[in-house]
């Protein structure tokens, strides 16, 4: 991907790296970690990661909790407008930023454009209609395992499609995946088992009952779905960053950096493309299952390819490569028709434009990654150099060990393969 | 995936046939049918195929330029007094008409695809940006048209018009052969066959190779670049709003916002199966994929099968020959 081939020297002096930094200002949607930092997000992001484990949590541990109390609160001027019920815009909130998340794995780490990524949202809603709905002839399950059924069937899905594919190049994994998407529609409505247009009614919910005799999760009652979908989304974003920050993680952003060098320094580069785009598969399965079980309806006009678009926009304006990034852009792509009703029917062309613009004008998104990989990859090497050729010879190895607030961290040389062969 | 389905479902009625009886009694109509289809995708696909070879971009928008051209000749015949019946003029006077109404559509078409390349594409060719962010524009871009038009023209479908009284000329193997059919096929390889030979022998089609080969190299041998990267889009939204005229007349229900979606893909599909960007493979997956698509159609009872056998022979060809029958880029072929 990277428009620089192969390793090239190690800067020696910080102001070439500055200067290499400024040059790569917005190449990659993923690689902005040579962009310089002006203030605002970057400025924030810098230090958080300044901070120590401990403080991080004292931080984290009460926006958590304020996240879950997000639907009891009703903020004004915060809150949706009237007409839309503020729990259940948290819900689709949560699960738009669940679905930016996994598509961030297809997307922001291994930089494979997955334009259908609503084929396996509906591929998630349809299993866990089918296997509760009373109206379907399959054996009924608990809705709740329902979840990792639709999981593995999504990730089976996933992996059927990405076989042919992912040995190509990345453009047609973008076009086959977009007409995935379409066909998942037209099958819905051909398939007689699959129910076409009447659909499921009644999908199952995890049991429970309140009070009043109601069931808690209601398919009107926004709050109890928001805690499980938060819920999920928290234990999911432990594994994305523990996978983001191993092997598998590593060779995600190698061959996103430059799928022919990766493969060259020993990356199977297909096997982890598979992988990723499996594992995207499989969340974009899970939120589905979630939403069939709280809308409690599933057919076939549910599941319209542009909605795929809206999920590529929030990745990709959230800043693709970052987690946080994604929530924010997911949470985002969801709020603003809830809030702003008078636009929301020109959502999809506010969507489109903005898509364009921020590819033109900030392609690393409102919130963009940091590549720790690629400047430890570069500490590393300076490091092992700075050994073998004697004391003080590289500067810039200094440089690279502020990290933070100074150090510019890494021209996209030595990449993270140096070090994935180590580990 | 299917055969799993299907023998889980309950024993339900036909939603999927294997019907061959019915397949060989309409073999020629299918044949003659899935020709005119093939030509269309045809036309569109050599606009994907151009641009693939030009600048290894999968233009997602182009799907766009192309149902504008249908708006363009749409419009057009409504403004000529063209309605759902068939026109009550002379040969000649529909010659005329329809002959405008495709240098209206090739003119939406030529325009959309030349401002697309220079607001959306043409920034990020300046900053060298990777492939992702092309393919991220291209998709927003298709999707912002898409809306546009959308907020235009509204989700219902233009009124259908005839274009002239569709009647059989001559009979091949029992079969009528169609003058819709005939015109179709007939001026869409023609045109097909002038891209050709502009492409093979002409300076620019010239300088369009070199530019697929190698554009550094082309660049420092005087081709002016740019200018073959702006004509290659303009000839693409030429055939487009040939294949929108075309599309009109054969499927006149078809004019609508998001018309040009699931026809991109199969026109994207039949560039892949001929070999993309190769001009003859256009042609040839152009014309294959109608035929495969009206085939499984009637094989399978049920008309939106089509668009089902149309993607499963893009991820067939992508499985088993990715470089497609013809296989040759656009850069290699012979002068």
């Amino acid at each position: 991907m990277s428009m620089t081939e192969g390793p090239r020297p190690l800067r020696t002096s910080k102001s070439e790296q500055q200067t290499e930094a400024s040059e790569a200002v917005g190449r990659l949607p993923g690689t902005s970690a040579d962009v310089p930092r002006r203030g605002g997000m970057g400025g924030w992001s810098d230090r958080w990661r300044e901070m120590p484990r401990q403080k991080q949590w004292l931080i984290l541990i009460p926006v958590v909790i304020l996240a879950f109390f997000l639907p009891l609160m009703n903020i004004p001027f915060i809150t949706t407008e009237p007409g839309n019920d503020w729990p259940l815009a948290c819900q689709a909130m949560a699960i738009f930023a669940l679905v930016a998340v996994g598509l961030n794995i297809v997307i922001g780490y291994a930089g494979l454009l997955d334009l259908g990524y609503i084929a396996f949202f509906a591929v998630g809603s349809y299993t866990a209609a089918m296997l509760t709905s009373p109206d379907s002839a399959f054996i009924k399950i608990p809705y709740l395992w329902t979840i990792p059924v639709a999981i593995a069937v999504s990730m089976f899905v996933g992996v059927l499609l990405g076989l042919p594919t992912l040995r190509l190049r990345g453009d047609y994994l973008a076009i086959v995946t977009l007409g995935f998407g379409e066909i998942v529609r037209i099958l819905a409505t051909l398939i007689p088992a699959m129910k076409g247009q009447p659909g499921f009614q009644n999908v199952g919910h995890p049991p429970g009952t309140g009070p009043d005799g109601i069931p808690v999760f209601a398919n009107s009652n926004g709050t109890p779905w928001y805690w499980l979908t938060l819920g999920i989304l928290i234990v999911l974003l432990f594994l994305v960053g523990n996978m983001e920050r191993s092997r598998v993680g590593r060779a995600w952003i190698a061959i996103r950096e430059d799928e022919d060098a990766a493969e060259t320094m020993g990356v199977p580069t297909f096997k982890y493309k598979v992988w990723a785009f499996a594992l995207g598969a499989g969340v974009g399965g899970m939120a589905g299952a979630l939403m069939g079980g709280q809308v409690g309806f599933v057919n076939n006009q549910k599941f319209d390819v542009v909605t795929s678009i809206l999920f590529v926009a929030a990745v990709v304006m959230g800043g693709s490569g970052n987690k946080v990034g994604a929530i924010v852009g997911g949470a985002l792509v969801a709020y603003i028709p809830l809030r702003f009703t008078a636009i929301a029917e020109y959502k999809f062309l506010i969507f489109g434009i903005a898509l364009i613009l921020i590819m033109i004008y900030r392609p690393q998104g409102l919130i963009p990654a940091k590549q720790r990989l690629l400047a430890y990859g570069t500490k590393a090497y300076a490091a092992v150099r700075a050994r073998f050729s004697g004391k003080g010879a590289n500067p810039s190895g200094t440089g690279g060990t502020g990290t933070g607030g100074t150090g510019k961290s890494a021209p996209p040389a030595p990449k993270p393969n140096a070090e994935g062969a180590t580990s | 995936m299917i055969p799993t389905i299907l023998a889980a479902a309950p024993p339900s009625s036909d939603w999927i046939t294997l019907d061959f009886a019915s397949l060989a009694q309409n073999f020629w109509s299918a044949t003659f049918d899935g020709l005119t289809f093939g030509s269309i995708y045809a036309l569109v696909a050599l606009g994907y195929t151009l641009v693939y070879g030009v600048l290894n971009l999968i233009n997602f928008a182009h799907s766009e330029v192309f149902i504008l051209g249908c708006y363009g000749v749409w419009f057009t015949l409504s403004f000529l007094g063209f309605g759902p019946s068939a026109p009550n003029l002379g040969v000649g006077a529909i010659v005329v008409n329809l002959l405008l109404a495709l240098i209206i559509g090739i003119i939406a078409s030529a325009l959309t695809a030349f401002l697309l390349e220079r607001l959306a594409y043409k920034p990020l060719r300046k900053r060298n940006a990777p492939r992702l962010v092309f393919l991220i524009t291209a998709i927003g871009a298709s999707f912002t048209i898409q809306y546009l038009i959308f907020l235009w023209r509204g989700p219902v479908p233009e009124q259908a018009l005839t274009m002239f009284k569709v009647k059989p000329i001559f009979e091949v193997f029992g079969t009528y052969i169609y003058n819709d059919q005939l015109l179709i096929v007939t001026a869409a390889i023609i045109m097909m066959v002038i891209i050709e030979r502009f492409i093979s022998k002409s300076r620019t089609g010239r300088g369009i190779r070199a530019v697929a080969q190698d554009p550094d190299t082309a660049t420092l041998m005087g081709v002016n670049k740019e200018k073959i990267i702006i004509t290659t889009f303009v000839i693409g939204g030429i055939l487009a709003g040939a294949a929108a005229l075309f599309y009109t007349m054969k499927i006149p229900s078809g004019v609508v916002y998001n018309g040009g979606f699931i026809l991109g893909i199969k026109a994207f599909a039949a560039a892949v199966l001929g070999g993309i960007g190769n001009v003859r493979g256009a042609l040839l997956g152009g014309l294959l994929l109608g035929l495969i698509g009206n085939y499984g159609q009637i094989l399978l009872g049920n008309s939106q099968w089509t668009d089902v056998v149309a993607f499963l022979v893009l991820v067939l060809v992508l499985l088993f020959r990715p470089e497609g029958i013809l296989g040759t880029s656009l850069g290699r072929s012979k002068a």
